[in-house]
């Protein structure tokens, strides 16, 4: 099946449930903010109810181990592209419900249980091209902050980064419609 | 000859970089090619755009292309006139630290237990003697979401209603790419064992990653059954990155090895779009790359 993309619409953090609740699948979006990176380890510390020194109501959550190196002092991003989401289906929907995230980036999509979340607490899921991880980094104008950098390591850490025109495809929106399972669907039929 | 540690070891750090930071010359022919034929006016043009536009950068930024760097796989094909195993092996070791640093890599290795990093890279390497008076080093950087999406299978399977024959071997490639959707960041390649041992049959699959897209098998039936199943994944609709589209796989290559009459073994390697894979040829104290 072949998605057609619809518009390019420019959002900026902290989303709010109104403008989360206006995107649909196929919509291309622009993120202007902060993004927090959250890997397999954060997403298990933030499941098991463990505290983050930001406030993410609004915000969005990065599905992104990156390489990040210091130039001059200052921590840089040089490679930041989304790792495969379906890891953190067991966590989702949780911190979604408990956090007041509004947005995930990742790639490949997420199950029944963080749409069901999505859907019921206003949240979108954005994906990003995966392996495209330079041109995403170009996106992070700077890194602001880390949380957990000695006890998960610089991958599993929470990055806080400022992100300008950082593109990604609505894949999974507040409305409970989901081009994975579109996808997965056709694919099935076409076995 | 002596053997010149230092200049083979620096070699090594130039194959991580080289391989880390810039996607095969095929493997980008085959995208901009799958861009014009396939996919017009679509997300997943815009996904190809977006892979093509990033390798471009990568290239240009010396910075490595994923920041998934991978496992990193060696295959080394050596004369122990010109190195033994042992030397070969505390080059690589060597310079595995001094890539991870100085490019950098992605400390990937982790402690299973603890899941603790171990701030650096470890890596894999088979060993294969070979009298050719040289060192072919052949390197894969192999991403942890792609190897998530690779499967193994045993004919005959009841449950894909497939038999011990090529037909057989078919149901199970396409039952997991269909379950890779884009999880294992599609158009991938596939590589594919059938025969061997559960061993054997997984490290000749991924050996079956490092070739070229355009070579063609010599075996004349597999050959028939790489170009078959190339053709039958890409109609499934799923597309680069599982958002559908018309190219969800760059190539399949496969391999067989003799099999204990008792066993049937497929075994799947997927490797995602990047397909890093690179050869240091080590000879007459120089290196080549490919």
């Amino acid at each position: 099946m072949t998605q057609t993309e619809k518009k390019t619409i420019t959002l900026q953090t902290p989303l709010t449930e109104q403008s989360v609740l206006s995107l649909e699948i196929g919509d291309a979006v622009s993120l202007n903010g902060f993004v927090f990176t959250a890997r397999d380890e954060m997403h298990k510390f933030l499941f098991e109810g463990g505290r983050v020194p930001f406030d993410l109501r609004g915000g969005v959550l990065y599905h992104c181990g990156p390489i990040v190196k210091k130039v001059g002092g200052e921590w840089k991003a040089v490679s930041a592209g989304p790792t495969t989401s379906m890891r953190e289906e067991l966590y989702e929907a949780k911190i979604i419900e408990k956090l007041g995230v509004r947005a995930i980036i990742g790639k490949g999509g997420m199950g029944e249980k963080t749409k069901k979340a999505m859907q019921r607490f206003g949240c979108v899921y954005l994906h990003a091209v995966g392996g495209a991880a330079v041109l995403l980094a170009e996106k992070i104008a700077r890194v602001e902050g880390v949380f957990g950098l000695k006890q998960f390591g610089a991958t599993e850490a929470m990055w806080k980064l400022r992100v300008k025109n950082f593109p990604a495809i609505v894949s999974m929106d507040a409305r409970g419609e989901s081009t994975h399972e579109k996808i997965l669907e056709e694919s099935r039929r076409k076995f | 000859m002596v053997f010149d540690k230092r200049g083979f070891t620096s070699s090594i750090v130039k194959l991580y970089f080289i391989t880390a930071t810039s996607l095969p010359s095929d493997v980008e022919r085959k995208i901009r090619s799958s861009m014009k034929t396939g996919e017009k006016n679509s997300i997943a043009r815009k996904v190809l755009e977006t892979i093509i536009e990033n390798a471009e950068l990568a290239r240009k930024c010396s910075s490595p292309i994923c920041q998934d760097t991978g496992t990193p796989i060696f295959f080394v094909e050596y004369d122990s006139r010109v190195a033994s195993q042992k030397q070969i092996a505390q080059a690589i070791i060597t310079a595995t630290k001094t890539a991870t640093k100085q490019i950098p890599l992605r400390a990937n290795a982790v402690e299973t237990i603890t899941g603790k990093s171990t701030g650096t890279n470890i890596p894999i390497v088979y060993f294969e003697e070979t009298g050719k008076n040289e060192v072919a080093v052949r390197l894969l950087l192999k991403g942890g979401g792609s190897e998530n999406v690779g499967a193994g299978y045993k004919l005959p399977s009841i449950e894909l209603n497939a038999g011990r024959d090529l037909k057989g071997v078919g149901k199970c490639v396409m039952d997991a790419v269909f379950r890779a959707q884009g999880k294992g960041c599609a158009p991938g390649v596939i590589g594919v064992c059938i025969g061997g041992t559960k061993d054997s049959a997984a490290v000749e699959a991924k050996k079956q990653l490092l070739r070229k897209l355009s070579d063609a098998n010599k075996n004349k039936k597999l050959r028939k059954l790489e170009n078959l199943l190339t053709r039958k994944l890409n109609s499934l609709g799923i597309g680069p990155m599982g958002l559908g589209g018309k190219t969800t796989v760059l190539g399949v290559k496969i391999s067989e090895l003799p099999r204990h009459p008792a066993s049937f073994f497929v075994e799947i390697a997927y490797n995602c779009w990047c397909a890093r894979r690179r050869t240091m040829v080590w000879k007459n104290g120089k290196p080549r790359f490919d």
